[in-house]
């Protein structure tokens, strides 16, 4: 029974080159052997330590119970806006849609300029352009999700092509599913690998790269030590950020499987060095909920984690309540619906 | 029930009473019967009460739907919570010892000292019953000394859905003797009242349905107990079925019925006194014993 | 290997290692005092009355987390203790003769109370006892609730609790109740005494009277008849003369277990039936293939819930030598996030200790393993700079010939042993006096149970730890006491068989 190895290694400074991308990592890591074949990856994702459910929950449900109150609340929902993924993923999507909901991201709040902007919006790669356009000049991020999002039931080269049309679109993020149906019949190099193409797809002509966040839909992942090793792969594999949900199926991001997904990257800079970014999607809908998870990355991966680079919200109906909140601390009245943007 | 109180000011014309329209209780919803049949009912002298819905089969199979829906989550409940929800109706039903005390009055034919003492005991008897929701496991399960290495332990499990066919004579205190066994220990049930005297069961369900009893834990069913009866003890997705309000040769049918899918069959007594100290006979009929084996070594 | 670092907008975009913008620091979230109404002074609680003391004697309590005076409670003399035990034994025949589900009916009644008065108890025992209100509202509370509700409905049913067709009460119980669960323990006495048929005169803790005595509000709001349960407040005298009275019939104790032998010979010789729960000294035993993250939770749940004192708390860790550097980097890391501070901020983990006494005791033995050359490490924290407080305490390299691996430190303090084998975890965890509770940590579930089999402790806890409930028997083997709290064996301790 073999553990992942914990010897903290400094964190990269300021400004460190980045290594070309696509290698998993450098000769001489700790995981060179790891990835050399897939008996090697299963067997040392299958030796990550277990997770017990009834803990996992229990943990999470305890710094559920947090009182964040006055100051800290009015820190927690600034930082949360400017956390969130705003996202439309629907069929009826439209240009119109899509632009709307990027005036709504560069100014979240027409009566208070001072509430923060959001981070990024996230479309479908057919939605990229017009995205792309609107937010001009906004400091927003354009993320794109791809690879037959939401189901990823197509063929490889059909989700790099939809990667590659959605950076050539002028995508800054792709938000990649991988394929369950590999991972749960134990093809986990077969996972690895795609991962691994789909970040070579991401990488412009002039050699910079869209950021790749690595969905996992651990509602059909279906157990923690499988979001556990999931999370691994992904890392290894050369994920910025790993994501809990595409918010299509019925379990999406929970606080314990966030919670599990925090203790991942906490794990894997302590052994590589390398921070990866955290993203609970789907279902987070009020302020409260929000905090919660942001109480969550403070108390498991820590404060570094607390910044847009490292944790975002992949959420819609989100932002008007954290909103409704802000007003309210600006206030002291409880603001209403009719006093928010619907976009 | 209609009570018109006496006139208190002056002259004024008696009040008239508002009557109440009696319904089924299916998936915590209070539905009339599909078929739109009703029946009359009547007290002890033959003076009408009200009328009752008559339900019909699909009422029955609506009813075993409902129960198997909510099977799940009322077995999965911990049992505290399903003691704290038992206790809770049988406060709900104190605060209606009036109302329950008349609609027995008015079904069984008794005077009114011996009906409230019959409420009294239906209500205290609720409480005996949500005591026993974490304490049978132990009583009826354990630890057992295998002779191997194994951790080998037994506990209880609900049997499933159980259609009860309640008693005839004793509307309410009969009525919860044979719902609140079968319901505490996480079964859901199909229950079909009395077939002359389904008032106080058609009221009970109003209390089921204010107590956060989960919708479809208990389905209420009145009509003629043979018509009902036979589809339930012939319904594949029933688990068991408690014939008590059944006579001798509908029961014989019942339960020859019943053993398509092997029922669970709790047989009527020749005489019942639902005053006695119930024991625990009613609760283990519908009650699994599973049993769990576990090696021990390191 | 690195990677590029997502721009933020309008940010700089921070690399890994440098902070956010500002840290996240949580605001003060005080639960209010007012829900709770503490007054200047209570007697004693005796037949259904509150009276004073026959000899006119007080005793002051205090917050141990800022030293405030709470209220000033009676000191029952032995003349008081007699008059409480008269009024017991008066109250008794009644009591026992009522119909077990009427018997029922009253502790119901005193669990929906206590449902319906929670918080305001919560705030009351966290002021008198020091621990975070998040453990009193989340755990003390409902348990104590729980408690009532699952022995009222055994009032009812002692026929078929396997003691014989109608096991009879004993008569009157003395108990005495220690201050680190100060309503729970009374919770864990008054229930199955009652719901037996017995009637009881309890004391509270010395340092923690209040709860009893709202207690006592609460059965006088359930209409529980006069002298059932009487409170007699007090210290050691006080209970000495509870617990050698000739009256009473049974004799039920909660404390230390050098308090337990001095009962154990009182009591010999005479009709009166024991029960008691002691110290201990868990060992809470860590594998190499431990859910890790969750043993660590279980390991700061089993040393720090109520700052340690809990008589089952995990004190001894043992953790396979294989992991033992990476399960105390883990561990490490995770009390640098205890918070400890004012009890009643709805975020603080770590209350007061409950005493000054209690502080020297936690003090001294933490000075010994020092001085016998353990090293030890607490988290960088603040503590108040009135009440009585102790840091969140590791020792590593600890044997089993040091003190603080062997006495019952009752604070939050958590020794670090290793084994290599699972004989030698079981050697070393059984190897005390003691016997009261165990954890093991393992993802093998035969391991779990072939532990579980040979260590000696009456409560073992599987990947978790420092759980309880009603209905489940709690209680210590050997130098811990004997008898069983909970569950159906705990209805045995109060009946006559």
């Amino acid at each position: 029974m073999s553990s992942a190895p914990s010897t903290p290694a400094p964190a990269p400074s300021a400004g460190a080159p980045a290594t070309p991308s696509g290698a998993p990592a450098a000769t001489g890591s700790p995981f060179a052997d790891v990835t050399a074949s897939d008996a090697a990856l299963r067997r040392y994702l299958h030796g990550l330590p277990g997770v017990d459910a009834v803990g996992l929950e229990a943990r999470a449900a305890a710094l559920g119970t947090r009182s964040i109150k006055t100051t800290a609340k009015a820190y927690a929902i600034d930082l949360a806006i400017s956390m969130i993924d705003l996202t439309t993923l629907e069929g009826a999507d439209t240009p119109g849609k899509v632009r709307s909901l990027c005036a709504k991201g560069i100014s979240p709040d027409p009566t208070d300029r001072t509430a923060p902007k959001v981070a990024a919006i996230c479309v479908y790669p057919d939605m990229v352009a017009t995205a792309r356009e609107a937010l001009a000049g906004s400091g927003i991020h354009v993320a794109s999700v791809a690879t037959a999002f939401p189901a990823g039931r197509t063929a490889l080269p059909v989700k790099l092509a939809d990667t590659r049309d959605a950076v050539a679109a002028g995508a800054d993020e792709i938000d990649m599913v991988i394929d369950r149906g590999a991972f749960l019949a134990g093809r986990y190099m077969a996972v690895f690998e795609e991962i691994r193409a789909v970040r070579e797809a991401c990488v412009r002509p002039d050699g910079s790269a869209a950021h790749l966040k690595v969905i996992f839909e651990n509602g059909e992942l279906s157990t923690y030590d499988n979001i556990r090793r999931a999370s691994w792969l992904a890392m290894l594999a050369g994920a910025d950020f790993i994501k809990t949900s595409t918010g299509k199926v019925a379990v999406n991001a929970t606080p314990p499987n966030t919670l599990l997904m925090l203790e991942a990257v906490r794990d894997f800079r302590a052994a590589t060095g390398t921070q990866i970014g955290v993203k609970p999607a789907g279902g987070i809908r009020t302020s409260k909920d929000a905090i919660k998870y942001l109480v969550l990355v403070n108390e498991t991966a820590g404060a570094n984690w607390l910044s847009p680079d490292w944790f975002r919200f992949g959420a819609s109906s989100l932002l008007n309540d954290l909103l409704m909140q802000r007003q309210k601390l600006s206030t002291g009245r409880y603001s209403g619906p009719d006093y928010v943007t619907v976009d | 029930m209609s009570d018109t109180p006496k006139a208190t000011a002056g002259r004024a014309a008696p009040r008239l009473g508002v009557l109440k329209t009696y319904k089924l209780y299916i998936g915590g919803k209070f539905p009339r019967s599909e078929s739109g049949r009703v029946y009359e009912v009547t007290d002890s002298k033959g003076n009408w009460l009200a009328h009752a819905p008559l339900s019909s089969r699909k009422d029955a199979r609506d009813a075993v739907a409902a129960a198997r829906k909510a099977f799940g989550g009322w077995s999965g409940a911990t049992a505290y919570n399903r003691g704290q929800i038992l206790y809770r109706v049988a406060e709900m039903l104190e605060g209606r010892r009036d109302q329950f005390t008349a609609e027995v009055v008015a079904a069984e034919g008794v005077a009114r000292g011996k009906a409230a003492a019959r409420v009294d005991a239906a209500i205290d008897r609720w409480v005996w019953y949500a005591g026993w929701s974490d304490k049978i496991a132990q009583v009826a399960g354990g630890a057992n000394p295998v002779a191997g290495p194994y951790f080998n332990l037994s506990s209880p499990e609900p049997t499933g859905v159980v259609a009860v066919l309640a008693p005839q004579e004793s509307s309410f205190l009969g009525l919860v003797s044979v719902l609140a066994p079968v319901i505490v220990t996480g079964n859901t049930a199909v229950l079909v009242p009395s077939e002359e005297r389904p008032l106080p069961a058609l009221s009970l369900s109003e209390v089921l349905a204010t107590s956060d009893l989960p919708g479809g834990v208990v389905n209420v069913l009145s009509g003629r107990t043979s018509e009902l009866g036979t589809p339930l003890a012939a319904h594949q997705d029933v688990n068991a079925i408690d014939l008590t309000g059944a006579g001798p040769e509908l029961a014989r049918d019942l339960e020859i019925a019943a053993a398509d899918n092997l029922k669970r069959v709790l047989r009527p007594a020749p005489s019942e006194d639902w005053a006695a100290d119930p024991g625990t006979g009613r609760l283990l009929p519908f009650l699994e014993t599973k049993t769990v084996w576990h090696p021990v070594g390191t | 290997m690195t990677r590029e670092t997502p721009q933020v907008t309008g940010g700089t975009g921070a690399a890994a290692g440098t902070g956010p913008a500002k840290a996240f620091a949580y605001a003060p979230a005080p639960e209010s005092r007012a829900i709770v109404d503490i007054a200047p002074s209570y007697g004693l609680f005796v037949d259904g009355e509150f009276r004073d003391a026959s000899d006119g004697k007080v005793f002051k309590t205090v917050s141990p987390a800022s030293e405030e005076v709470l209220s000033e409670v009676a000191q029952a003399s032995a003349e008081d203790v007699d008059t409480a035990v008269r009024a017991a034994r008066a109250a008794h025949a009644e009591w026992a003769a009522l119909p077990g589900a009427e018997r029922a009916k009253y502790l119901f009644r005193i669990a929906r109370i206590v449902q319906e008065r929670a918080r305001e108890l919560a705030v009351l025992e966290t002021l008198d006892n020091g621990k975070p209100i998040r453990e009193t509202r989340d755990a003390d509370l409902p348990l104590i609730a729980a408690h009532f509700f699952y022995y009222a409905g055994w009032a009812d049913k002692l026929p078929h609790a396997g003691f014989g067709p109608d096991p009879r009460p004993l008569g009157v119980a003395a108990q005495v109740i220690p201050w680190n669960f100060p309503l729970l323990m009374l919770a864990w006495k008054i229930a199955p005494a009652l719901a037996t048929g017995n009637t009881v005169v309890l004391k509270p803790a010395e340092t923690t009277p209040l709860s009893a005595l709202f207690f006592a509000d609460i059965c006088r709001q359930a209409g529980l008849p006069r002298g059932v349960v009487n409170i007699v407040t007090g210290a050691g005298p006080t209970g000495a003369a509870l617990v050698a009275h000739p009256d009473v019939d049974k004799v039920a104790f909660t404390g230390s277990t050098a308090v337990g032998k001095e009962i154990a010979r009182t009591v010999a010789g005479t009709r009166k039936r024991l029960t008691l729960e002691l110290g201990g000294k868990g060992a809470n035993i860590v594998f190499d293939d431990a859910p890790i993250d969750q043993a660590v939770e279980g390991i700061v749940n089993g040393i720090y819930f109520n700052g340690g004192q809990v008589c089952c708390a995990g004190s001894r860790l043992l953790v396979q030598e294989s992991v033992q550097d990476e399960l105390l980097d883990a561990l490490k890391r995770r009390l640098a996030t205890l918070r400890i501070g004012d009890p009643l901020d709805k975020n603080t983990d770590v209350g007061a200790i409950n005493s000054a006494e209690q502080l020297a005791r936690i003090t001294e033995l933490t000075r010994a393993g020092e001085a016998e050359g353990a090293e030890r490490w607490s988290p960088a924290c603040e503590l108040p700079s009135t009440g009585y407080w102790f840091a969140p305490t590791v020792f590593t390299n600890v044997t089993q010939a040091h003190r603080i691996a062997r006495e019952e430190i009752f604070g939050p303090v958590l020794s670090v042993l290793t084994f290599r084998t699972p004989d030698e975890a079981v050697a070393k965890a059984n190897n005390t006096p003691y016997g009261l509770s165990a954890g093991v940590w393992t993802e093998k579930g035969s391991r779990i149970l072939k532990m579980a089999q040979q260590l000696r402790a009456g409560v073992i806890w599987s990947n978790t730890f420092n759980k309880f409930d009603p209905t489940s028997p709690f209680g210590g083997y050997q130098e811990s006491g004997f008898g069983r709290e909970g569950g159906r064996h705990g209805l045995e301790a109060y009946l006559d068989v």
